[in-house]
């Protein structure tokens, strides 16, 4: 989904882990935005450019178009404005990488449904009460959002329980099935 | 400054240490300023700490602001009185001397030791004064790479500087790119805001106005611009300290009574501590200096030609940098920080930034702030990776083979 020597922006970058692959092994020009200390400091640690900001007090700094590709990676639902986030990297960027926990996974729905408590699980370790995730959404509420900010599905990915692309019956059926989920986006008037 | 806030400073002192000088330009090959006029004798003080690898890629320059002076760390025979950064140069400190060679010398047009103002000028025996020729930022670059190349040093490791500090570092990379491979600049900035021209240009009309200023030629006479001099320094060091550390340094509380004197003399504590201020400043510095340096500070703006120019100069650049501001800092604010970050970024330039929240305002480059310390501590060894170990890093603009 990142070609060869684009120019890359990770919101939420955490340690820099991603940047640094496509820095040395892609030859990728890559920026970080962390909010947190421990992944600013591990980015510098890495030889990753960074700056320490909280994507939600705006992106103001990165100039329209000044990316290829932005990503936000797993963070999405710790926004506190997914919507406008969404807007503001395809303003930086021509093309945008999003991915996010699905909350329609069927583990999370029986959770809900059948114990009648907020799902906890390996993808989502947290209580109500401590979790960082504000604003979850399932595969089909993330497209619906896409779809109003007029953005077009240049690709889509849903993933299994490792990260990896989900195979079989859960690329038929991704939003009961699949854990999350990478869009490449575009702006439909790009 | 004294506060319980205030951290100790990690690691240790580098110990006593003295001032070296060297003539750095002579009359054969006279330092030519960017204005095109020739300058000679141009003598320099310096210092060093830690010791230069056998491939000398170890180095670390340090660019002082406004009123520094080449004794940056260590201590002259006294270590109750350490050099202005001793805090953060040493063994085991963020610029560790266990790992760098680094270097401070005092700027040229300065007056600890540098040629400045109040040097002797060879054509008439006497100081220059207002006769010393006008120079840049650029000017000071151009003699710091001219002690680099004495110590046989032809790449840094880093450069590093505070305030005005900053400005030089970031002319230095902009004009020679193949000088510094990394570049820390705190609370700096990329051009003055026209209010920090107007400080400026009060503290000048205070030497300016001062009867005893003789138009600059006052080294002979039995009065100096004292009361100038000082009345300048107090008005500066208003913008150095924040609303905040004012507040927790001072309160409203008077000076050595229990009741206000309800005069016209010092009363409040802020008024002895800004009249303490101005008085030692008197023992060193120079008013002609003062002059010379804040209107270099200005007229600096290294991104004011056209957008093809600043492309262009940024295309060259072989330097990461890494910007850092303080949130209570309003003589140099975080939107001059980000500003340059926006600038560097916006031309593929490697740049991390970093706003730091501290009490003490622009001052607090001065002081131990942990965060602050910290990232130094962070990115210099990153450095030393890179420069030392040959770790691959993100590359500037300069180094791109792809691009």
């Amino acid at each position: 989904m990142v070609p060869t020597g684009s120019r890359v922006l990770d919101l939420g970058c955490g340690d820099g882990d991603l940047l640094e692959y496509l820095i040395r092994e892609r030859g990728c020009d890559g920026h970080g935005v962390e909010i947190s200390l421990e992944g600013f400091h591990a980015c510098i640690d890495r030889g990753v450019p960074v700056m320490q900001a909280d994507i939600d007090a705006g992106l103001g700094d990165f100039d329209d178009d000044s990316f290829d590709v932005v990503v936000l990676s797993q963070t999405l639902q710790a926004t506190r404005k997914p919507d406008m986030v969404l807007r503001e990297m395809t303003r930086i960027g021509r093309r945008v990488i999003v991915s996010f926990p699905n909350f329609g996974h069927w583990v999370v729905r029986a959770q809900i449904g059948l114990r009648g408590r907020m799902p906890v699980s390996k993808a989502l370790p947290y209580q109500w009460y401590d979790t960082p995730n504000i604003h979850f959404c399932t595969i089909k509420d993330f497209e619906r959002l896409a779809a109003a900010e007029e953005l077009h599905v240049l690709k889509k990915v849903p993933l299994n329980g490792g990260g990896n692309a989900a195979t079989g019956m859960k690329l038929r059926r991704p939003n009961v099935l699949a854990l999350g989920a990478v869009y490449l986006l575009e702006s439909v008037h790009a | 400054m004294t506060s319980a806030a205030r951290a100790e400073p990690a690691g240790r002192s580098v110990g006593q240490v003295e001032t070296k000088r060297v003539v750095l330009f002579g009359q054969d090959n006279p330092l030519v300023l960017e204005s095109g006029e020739r300058l000679a004798p141009v003598e320099v003080a310096y210092e060093t700490y830690g010791a230069l690898n056998a491939d000398a890629t170890n180095a670390v320059y340090i660019c002082h602001a406004l009123t520094g002076d080449a004794h940056a760390a260590g201590h002259h025979g006294d270590p109750s009185r350490p050099g202005w950064w001793d805090n953060i140069i040493g063994p085991g400190r963020p610029i560790d001397t266990d790992k760098f060679f680094v270097i401070c010398s005092n700027l040229l047009g300065g007056c600890q030791g540098t040629t400045g103002p109040s040097s002797i000028d060879p054509a008439t025996g006497s100081p220059y004064g207002l006769r010393f020729p006008v120079f840049t930022v650029s000017d000071l670059a151009t003699v710091h790479r001219a002690l680099v190349h004495h110590l046989g040093i032809s790449r840094l490791a880093a450069a590093v500087g505070g305030s005005v500090g900053g400005m030089q570092v970031l002319q230095w990379a902009l004009d020679h790119p193949d000088d510094i491979h990394a570049a820390v600049m705190v609370c700096s900035t990329s051009k003055l805001t026209p209010q920090n021209i107007a400080f400026s240009a009060v503290a000048r009309e205070a030497i300016l106005r001062d009867p005893d200023f003789n138009g600059g030629d006052y080294y002979d006479t039995p009065n100096r611009p004292d009361t100038g001099l000082s009345l300048a320094r107090m008005i500066a060091h208003i913008t150095y300290l924040s609303e905040e550390s004012m507040r927790q340094k001072f309160g409203r509380r008077i000076q050595d009574s229990a009741e206000p004197r309800r005069n016209f003399g010092v009363d409040f504590e802020v008024e002895s501590y800004l009249q303490h201020q101005g008085e030692s400043f008197l023992g060193r510095f120079d008013a002609n200096s003062y002059l010379y340096l804040t209107r270099v500070m200005d007229y600096f703006d290294p991104f004011g030609g056209s957008a093809t120019q600043v492309a262009e100069r940024l295309r060259a650049l072989r330097t990461r940098f890494l910007v850092m501001s303080f949130d209570t800092d309003w003589r140099f604010d975080t939107e001059h920080s980000r500003e340059l970050v926006r600038i560097l970024g916006a031309h593929r330039v490697p740049v991390t930034f970093q706003e730091i929240p501290s009490p003490w305002g622009h001052d607090s480059f001065l002081l131990v702030v942990p965060d602050y310390h910290r990232t130094v501590d962070t990115f210099m060894r990153r450095v030393h990776q890179e420069m030392v170990n040959g770790a691959r890093t993100a590359p500037a603009p300069g180094e791109d083979v792809a691009a």
